[in-house]
Formats: structure tokens, C-alpha cells, sequence
């Protein structure tokens, strides 16, 4: 793929065209070597858009609320980004969020489906680089929903700006929301089903979890919602816009983004490193070095030791 | 990244749907497990589909290949109107169509421009290599 | 003197510990079986205009026939008119279409409604066509009192399975428990709901999960109905079922008795009812259609056989059995014919009909019915534990979290790969194949009824007073808002104006909204 080619295709992306914007997110999420010209061009002209994460358990309906959330923005081009996990056995992936986001009157958003790929590592490099394409393309908000039950998916969630945490009613989830890490990572908690008899009752359990833990400026205000009427959306979104004020009064905005931008360069040279150990492991050094560990010649942290020199460039290990 | 693992061909990314009034998607459920199982992501759009929101998840998701399924004998209405609405998006997106069609149709369905038919009780194998057919590459071995 | 083909005399049945016509029904609901009455055979059909079907009811009812079963397309079966963007190359096609009161006029004219049953397959928009079918009978002059029938109405199994939903399921129940409610005051003739298992297994379910769904949506009825303030005794008896017959045949006949123990335990158990006839599970069963095949259609006559001997030997009140052309197209005359004598075969040849439960006592059969009541009641755990002690509140959270859908879809693609495998051998298709070259002759259907329909609902839609349209709609938008209202009487107001169906739904949805289904693949 030429630089100008990719250059091509941000011009349309910029005026609107989906098509272009789709190829753009394919070759970022495939991580080959045009994923590094896209990046670095989508670079340039980011940082304009606010982004949101939602995460929570499986069928507590973020994918309703995401998909109306674009549509409160009121913004003329929002976008999301639905994550879910591929099969860690055959690479495939059903991706099923869409229908729950486009049927919803005045989305309009532009909806990208990406799969984890097997790698999670990957992942923490793929979805910035689709945020910044977005961003870049000038969709605004970007939302990124992801399924709240590995650690690395609500990572992934709360790399943004403000991320939403939705739960429903019941003990369990609350349980489930905390032992992932789900309730630490809330800017704004949402209350979803609050149809139901024992919503108040869930909304009683996050302020005591709140009161216990609080201990920043912002305390995550809690909304209720009922995504299968549309119920509490405009509330939720103008909580995201409070949220988002607060970011730019307190300076917290430039912070966090630093933040995130720190995190992502040390992914990216945790996931380099990670293949260049895999590469050494099972290349011809690291072969004769676990032959010599075989043989009981020398210990497996001897062997490290040795290997690790390989880390290093034009200084290739002695066998 | 220059690392040659990543240069890979990525998983086939399919968009599944049914267009019109139609409610009868077991068959649909169960070819999109198929390609899972095959390796490939499945965008699952899944009843009441339009051209049109059909048309927009392909250009969005980039996808490689639509897999339409029919049941209520709408396919010589339906299959044209996704084909044309394929190409006038500027899309170059084979569409292959499953589901109930009598034999004596396809023919004509493949001459309205379906990549190709899969009949009732096509295998599983039979169902991917169709798909693998109409993209032109198998999907991303793991 | 009922005697078997040699002249052998036989008894109505056999086995003394455990009589049919006793509670808990295991062995059937009555001690003389089809001794005195034989099931209903019921053939569902029908295609074309509302005209065209009117002249086939004549045709049946100049034959000595009663019941009449209505088939409606699939716009009508969505709330959508004629000319709703989705209907285009549907209208018409797989039933009859009706878009306003007109078209219900043409299809039952000239019948005399009081002397005939009308049954009804019609979900989302049930009460509707209930309300169609009654303004009908009161312009011929006969009462809605004397009106006797079935219709469909069976909402829950439409978001497991059949897909065919308009409202979210709440408010869809409350439309349920409205003309529960409204039948049970006005209409002692009708059966307001079938409880339908059908649809469930045809989209993949096992026969437990087929009979612990169906049966688990039944006691949401019963306790919305309830909470709607009914006695159960008011409304139980008017409660059936329909159930589906697979191929693997004592499965099928296990999963029948176990259902009607069930039911009777439930009934009296749980829910308190004393009426004997609320402790009853009455069903119609269908033949698969998911199992008939393409490949070698033929062979689908001596699966259909098997089948229907299956639901006769399990105790249905009324049968249909599907034509072996079916799984290419819309049957034939031809096919639906074979289809219907295959039923009278049954009945009249093979002595089938002669004993109540003749396959009752074989430890087989019995260790069969226990199997299917322990899995079922398994899976009934498991939704009241979701319901925390209300199946209703189960069938919700079930619907809502995926549970029904998500086990359906494992079923159904366990049952590919078996296929798939060659661990199942189905006859034609994965084994046996030689001899499939022949092309069946194929039913199709024109264009001409979506435009004759088309005309015809302009026409109505011209003629007919706006204002009152207008009104009537808004009145209907406000009563449903209000819970406690029951629907019915502010939607037979409603169809009266010739409103038309797409436009009562719409009424609704501004207040009910509209169902969009999570994915679960």
C-alpha cells in the first residue's frame, strides 16, 4: 500500500466516505506494515474527538445503550468500535453487536466490528490505532464497547476518556462488576433495566461501594436506564458531557491522554519484545541453548540469560 | 511493525443476513458457527435486513463476502435487488445465497449475479468452500 | 365392539394400575380415546387473497366440513400493510393477506360464523384479527358470545423461536392477558391461546427443551393471567397446546405423556386449580417440517407417516401432517392430499386408534415420559431460579439475557454436526444418496394477488372516514398507556373505522415501542 494511496483514502474518509474508512480500520487491525503508515498519518490529525468507553458482563445491554448514546450525542458523525472475542480455537469470531447499535432511531454512527484475533496483546495496539483513524476521519464521539469480563478488555474500555460502566439489577452482577476490576475503572455507572423492582436496590449497593472506595475529585454519578425503551439516555450522555468538562477544568484531560499515549508505546514495545522472544525462543540459538538444558549442561535461567543478549541488536548470542 | 507473523491474510470477514419479513433463521445461526469454526469473523446482521443496512455494514466492516439466507421463496424479488444494490454502492462483495431455493433456480439466480447457491443440506465443508470460492483465498489458517 | 383387523375384540385399553382419564392424564385425557372422538384433522393452508380463500371455506364447508384454519402471510403476521416497504414479493404468499376489516369481511363471507370454528395462526397482532373477526360476526348479526375458535396468540415462543414479534414482551403479554381476560368474560367458545412447542423445536431445540419451553411459557400465561386477576379455573380450561412430531418416535411419545403429567401437576400443585378440565393438557401436533428433506422428497411420505403415528399413539386431540414437497416449496394439491391420507391411513388401517395409550406399561416407554418430565423439569429450575420464583418473571429474563435463543442454537448446530460427521445418518442426504436426480414438480405463485391487494387497500384507505380513523387510533395510544385497561374493546373500536392493521400496530408501538432481538448466534 503506497503513502499515497493511504494519503487517497484519508481524503475520502475526511469527506464522509464509509467505504475508505472501512479499508483504513482493515489495515490497522491487521498490523501489517501499511498499520504503521495509517498510524502514523491518522496520528497528525488526531486528538480532536472525545472518546468513550462501555464495558460491563454479557447481557446487561451495553450494546442498546451504546448505540443510542451515539445517537444522544447529537453529534453528526459518531462512531463506535464493538470488540468481542475471537475463538481461541479456530481465529474465528461471530460479531453480533451491530444489530442491537443500527436499529435504534437516529443512530446514524458508523459501526466497526473488530475481533480480538486470538492475540490480546495485539488488541492494546489495534484499537488505538482504529480510534486514531477514526478521530482523524473526523468522527466524533468515538465509543468503544467491549465485553467487561477479561482484564484486558476493560483495559481496553478504560483507555478513553470517560468510561461507562453498565450494570443491572441483582447482587450478582454487582459481584461480577467488582472482582473484574469493572468498578474502579467507572467514570459514569449506568443502572441499566431500571424497570425492574430491585433497580433502586442496585443503585443503593454502587453508592456504598463508592462511599467505601471514593477517593478522586470525581465521584462516578450513577444513572439509571432502560435501553429497551430508551429510557435515561439524554441523562447518561449529559452525564458523559459533565464528565467531560470536568476533564478540561482540571486539567485531567492531558493527564489521562498522556497516560494513555505512555501505555501504548509500552505495549507496543511489550508486544515487539514478546515476538522477538518467540522468534529467538524458536529459532537456531534458542534450539541449542534448550538442547544444552536438555542435557542438564546448563540451567533454564542460564539459558535466558544467554538468550536475552539476542535482545540486543548487533549482538548476537554465542550458541 | 515489521514483523512477517502480522503480514498474514486476516480471517474472511463475512456479513450474514435475511432480508424482508422472513423469521426463520436456525439455518442462518448454524452457517455462521460453521464459518466461526472455519476461521472466519462473521459480522452476524441476522432478520429484517434491508439492501440498504446491509449495503452500509459492508462498507463499514469492510467486509469480504455477503451470505444471504433464504426461506420464503422471495429469492428471484430479493437476490437481484442485493446484487444491484451491491454495485451501485461501488462494492466489489460477492453475494452467496443459502437457504431453501429449488434446484431449478439457481441458474437464474447465478445469472442475476449470485456468486453461488448453497441448497438445504449442503455440508459444512461445502458451505466454507463456497464462501472460500466466492472471496478467492481461503481464510487465515490457526 | 371395537375389534383388531382379524376380529380380535378389544377393550378401550389395558393395564389397571394407571387408567387414562385419571389424573395426572400420563395416559391420556379421556378412558375412551379416539373410540369416541377421533383427533381432528386439521390441515393448515392457504394462499391468495382474502376472495380466493373464502371460496376454498365454502368449498369445505359444502363437504361436511366445520372447522375452518386460517393462514395468514407474513406482512399480516408481522403488523405490517400490504404496501409497508418490507411486504413487497410477500403479499399473499404463504396465507392469506389482511390489511383492514374489508379483507376479513371477503375471506368469512357468506359463512354463518356461530356454525363453524375458526382457528387463527396469528401471533403479534392476535388481538387484532380477534377484533376483525369479531366486528365481522356482529355486522352479520351473530353475537361474539356464540363465536367458537382458536387463535394462535402465543407471544413468548415468538421471541424464542418463530421471530415473528412487534412489541417487546411485556407489553405483548399484556395484550395476551387482554384477550385472556376479555374471552374469558364475553367469548366462552374460544381458546384465546395455543401454547405452541412447534416453532420451538423446528428452529433446532431437543424434544425436552420443546417441552419445557412450551410448558414453561403455559404457566407464564397462567400467572400473568392471574395477576391480571383471574381465577384459573376462569380461564385453565380453554388453554391448548401444539406440539411438534420428530422422527425419533418413542422420544416423541414420551415427551406427549410426560406432558400431560406435567401440566396436571402444575396446574393443581402450583397453581391451585380444582376444574378438572384445567388440569388437562389439550394439544394439536404437527409433523416437522425441518425434517423433511430435500433430496429424495419422496422419502418424506414415510417420514410424515411415522410421525403422525407417533402423535396418535401419544394422544393428540387434532393433527396435521406435512406434504412431502415441502422442504423445496409451498405444497402442492398433490402432495397436500398424501399428506391428508396418510392421517386417514392412520386412523382407519392400522388400529392405531383402537386402545387409549397402547404403548403404555412398556418400560421403555415409560422410562421414556420419565426421562423427558425429569429434563424438563430441570430446565423449569432453572428458569424459576431466573424468575426468582415466577416462571413469568424466567420466561422474561430468559428472553431478555439470551438463555432460550442461546440453547435453541447449541441444539440445532450439535444436530449439523452430527450430520455433518456422519454420526446421524439421515436417509438421501448423507447416506443412501443414489437416486436423487429427479426434479419434483413445484408449486409457484404469480404476482397478480400483491397487486390486486394493493388496489384493493387504497381503495379502502380512500374511502373510508379519516377522522374517525384518526380518532379511534388516538384513543387506542391512550388506553395503552393506562395498564389496567384491557385493550380489546378500544381495539375493535379501531379496526371498525377500517383502520388498518399497520396503523393500530403503530398505535401501539408509540407507546409499547418496538422489539429488536440481542444476537445470539
Amino acid at each position: 500500500m503506497s503513502p499515497n494511496h493511504i494519503g487517497e483514502l484519508f481524503e475520502a474518509a475526511l469527506g464522509g466516505n464509509r467505504r475508505a474508512l472501512g479499508k483504513l480500520l482493515t489495515m490497522v487491525e491487521k498490523q501489517g506494515s501499511s498499520a504503521a503508515m495509517v498510524s502514523e498519518r491518522a496520528h497528525r490529525d488526531a486528538g480532536q474527538a472525545r472518546v468513550v468507553g462501555v464495558t460491563g458482563a454479557p447481557g446487561t445491554g451495553k450494546s442498546t445503550i451504546t448505540g443510542q448514546l451515539a445517537g444522544a450525542s447529537g453529534a453528526s458523525r459518531p462512531a463506535i468500535l464493538a470488540i468481542d472475542p475471537s475463538s481461541p480455537l479456530t481465529g474465528g469470531a461471530i460479531l453480533g453487536d451491530r444489530i442491537r447499535m443500527d436499529n435504534h432511531v437516529g443512530c446514524g454512527a458508523f459501526i466497526r466490528s473488530m475481533a480480538t484475533r486470538g492475540h490480546a496483546g495485539g488488541l492494546a495496539v489495534a484499537v488505538p490505532d482504529a480510534v486514531r483513524v477514526l478521530d482523524a476521519a473526523g468522527c466524533d464521539p468515538i465509543i468503544v464497547e467491549t465485553v467487561g469480563v477479561g482484564q484486558v478488555e476493560v483495559s481496553i474500555a478504560a483507555a478513553a476518556d470517560t468510561t461507562v460502566v453498565v450494570v443491572t439489577p441483582g447482587w450478582g452482577d454487582a459481584v461480577q462488576a467488582n472482582k473484574a476490576g469493572l468498578l474502579e475503572v467507572a467514570d459514569v455507572f449506568v443502572v441499566n433495566k431500571a424497570d425492574r423492582p430491585d433497580a433502586r436496590g442496585a443503585r443503593r449497593d454502587l453508592e456504598l461501594m463508592l462511599d467505601l472506595g471514593h477517593r478522586s475529585r470525581w465521584r462516578a454519578p450513577i444513572v439509571l436506564t432502560t435501553a429497551t425503551k430508551a429510557e435515561g439516555i439524554d441523562d447518561l450522555w449529559a452525564e458523559i458531557e459533565r464528565h467531560t468538562a470536568y476533564l478540561h477544568d482540571s486539567g485531567e484531560l492531558i493527564r489521562r491522554r498522556g497516560r494513555r499515549r505512555r501505555d501504548e508505546v509500552a505495549d507496543r514495545i511489550e508486544l515487539e519484545l514478546r515476538d522477538r522472544v518467540h522468534q529467538i525462543v524458536q529459532g537456531e540459538p534458542g534450539e541449542a541453548a534448550l538442547g544444552r538444558v536438555d542435557r542438564n549442561e546448563i540451567s533454564p535461567a542460564a539459558a535466558a540469560e544467554l538468550l536475552l543478549a539476542a535482545l540486543k541488536p548487533h549482538n548476537p548470542p554465542e550458541g | 511493525m515489521s514483523d512477517p507473523c502480522c503480514e498474514a491474510e486476516s480471517p474472511i470477514r463475512v456479513v450474514l443476513a435475511k432480508l424482508g419479513l422472513d423469521g426463520h433463521d436456525r439455518g442462518l445461526k448454524v452457517v455462521a458457527r460453521t464459518l466461526r469454526d472455519a476461521g472466519m469473523e462473521v459480522i452476524y446482521l441476522g432478520l429484517r435486513q434491508s439492501t440498504d443496512s446491509i449495503v452500509a455494514a459492508c462498507e463499514q466492516e469492510d467486509a469480504d463476502v455477503i451470505g444471504l439466507s433464504m426461506h420464503n421463496a422471495g429469492h428471484l424479488t430479493l437476490v437481484p435487488r442485493m446484487v444491484q444494490a451491491v454495485d451501485q454502492a461501488g462494492l466489489d462483495v460477492p453475494v452467496v445465497i443459502g437457504g431453501i431455493v429449488p434446484a431449478h433456480d439457481v441458474p437464474t439466480l447465478i445469472e442475476f449475479g449470485a456468486a453461488a447457491v448453497i441448497g438445504p443440506g449442503a455440508s459444512a465443508e461445502e458451505v466454507v468452500s463456497a464462501v472460500e470460492a466466492a472471496v478467492a483465498r481461503p481464510t487465515a489458517a490457526r | 365392539m371395537v375389534e383388531s383387523l382379524s376380529g380380535i375384540p378389544l377393550d378401550s385399553f389395558y393395564g389397571d394400575e394407571l387408567r387414562p382419564g385419571e389424573y395426572p392424564y400420563t395416559r391420556g385425557l379421556y378412558s375412551t380415546g379416539y373410540r369416541s372422538k377421533l383427533w381432528t384433522m386439521r390441515m393448515f393452508a392457504g394462499f391468495g387473497t382474502a376472495t380466493d380463500t373464502n371460496g376454498r371455506f365454502h368449498a369445505l364447508l359444502r363437504a361436511g366440513g366445520t372447522g375452518l384454519s386460517t393462514a395468514f402471510d407474513m406482512p399480516t403476521l408481522m403488523g405490517r400493510d400490504s404496501d409497508h416497504e418490507w411486504a413487497i414479493g410477500e403479499v399473499g404468499r404463504a396465507g392469506v393477506a389482511v390489511d383492514t376489516l374489508a379483507d376479513m369481511e371477503d375471506l368469512f363471507a357468506g359463512i354463518e360464523l356461530d356454525k363453524v370454528t375458526t382457528s387463527m395462526t396469528i401471533n403479534g397482532p392476535a388481538a387484532i384479527c380477534m377484533a376483525m373477526y369479531i366486528a365481522v360476526a356482529e355486522k352479520s348479526g351473530v353475537g361474539r358470545g356464540d363465536l367458537g375458535g382458536t387463535i394462535q396468540n402465543d407471544i413468548l415462543k415468538e421471541y424464542q423461536a418463530q421471530k415473528e414479534y412487534i412489541f417487546p414482551p411485556r407489553p405483548s403479554v399484556r395484550l395476551v392477558t387482554d384477550l385472556i381476560r376479555f374471552t374469558a368474560a364475553e367469548m366462552p367458545r374460544w381458546h384465546p391461546v395455543s401454547i405452541s412447542g412447534y416453532h420451538i423445536r423446528e428452529a433446532g431445540s431437543t424434544a425436552a427443551q420443546e417441552l419445557a419451553f412450551t410448558l414453561a411459557n403455559g404457566f407464564a400465561y397462567v400467572e400473568a393471567a392471574v395477576a391480571a386477576g383471574l381465577d384459573v379455573d376462569d380461564f385453565a380450561p380453554r388453554l391448548s397446546f401444539f406440539f411438534n412430531a420428530h422422527s425419533d418416535f418413542f422420544e416423541e411419545i414420551g415427551k406427549y405423556r410426560a406432558a400431560r403429567r406435567i401440566w396436571a401437576t402444575w396446574m393443581k400443585n402450583r397453581y391451585g386449580a380444582t376444574n378438572p378440565k384445567s388440569l388437562m393438557c389439550r394439544f394439536h401436533t404437527q409433523t416437522a417440517g425441518v425434517s423433511l428433506t430435500a433430496q429424495q422428497p419422496e422419502n418424506n411420505i414415510a417420514r410424515v407417516a411415522i410421525q403422525a403415528l407417533s402423535a396418535v399413539l401419544g394422544g393428540t386431540q387434532s393433527l396435521h401432517t406435512d406434504s412431502y414437497d415441502e422442504a423445496l416449496a409451498l405444497p402442492t394439491e398433490k402432495a397436500a392430499r398424501i399428506a391428508l391420507r396418510t392421517q386417514q391411513i392412520v386412523a382407519h388401517e392400522t388400529g392405531a386408534a383402537s386402545v387409549v395409550d397402547p404403548l403404555g406399561g412398556a418400560p421403555f416407554v415409560e422410562w421414556m415420559t420419565d426421562e423427558m418430565e425429569r429434563r424438563a423439569g430441570e430446565i423449569f429450575d432453572h428458569i424459576d431460579q431466573l424468575g426468582h420464583g415466577s416462571m413469568l418473571e424466567g420466561v422474561y429474563a430468559g428472553i431478555e439475557d439470551g438463555y432460550f435463543v442461546g440453547e435453541i442454537a447449541d441444539a440445532a448446530y450439535r444436530f449439523e454436526r452430527e450430520v455433518n460427521a456422519g454420526r446421524r445418518i439421515i436417509v438421501g442426504v448423507n447416506e443412501f444418496t443414489e437416486g436423487d436426480d429427479e426434479e419434483a414438480n413445484l408449486l409457484s405463485i404469480g404476482h397478480d394477488t400483491e397487486e390486486l391487494q394493493l388496489k384493493r387497500l387504497a381503495k379502502v384507505r380512500n374511502d373510508r372516514d379519516g377522522d374517525a380513523v384518526n380518532t379511534a387510533l388516538a384513543a387506542l395510544s391512550t388506553a395503552a398507556e393506562q395498564p389496567d385497561v384491557n385493550l380489546m374493546p378500544p381495539i375493535i373500536d379501531a379496526v371498525r373505522t377500517y383502520a388498518t392493521e399497520g396503523e393500530i400496530v403503530a398505535a401501539l408501538e408509540t407507546v409499547f415501542g418496538t422489539y429488536i432481538e440481542t444476537a445470539v448466534v
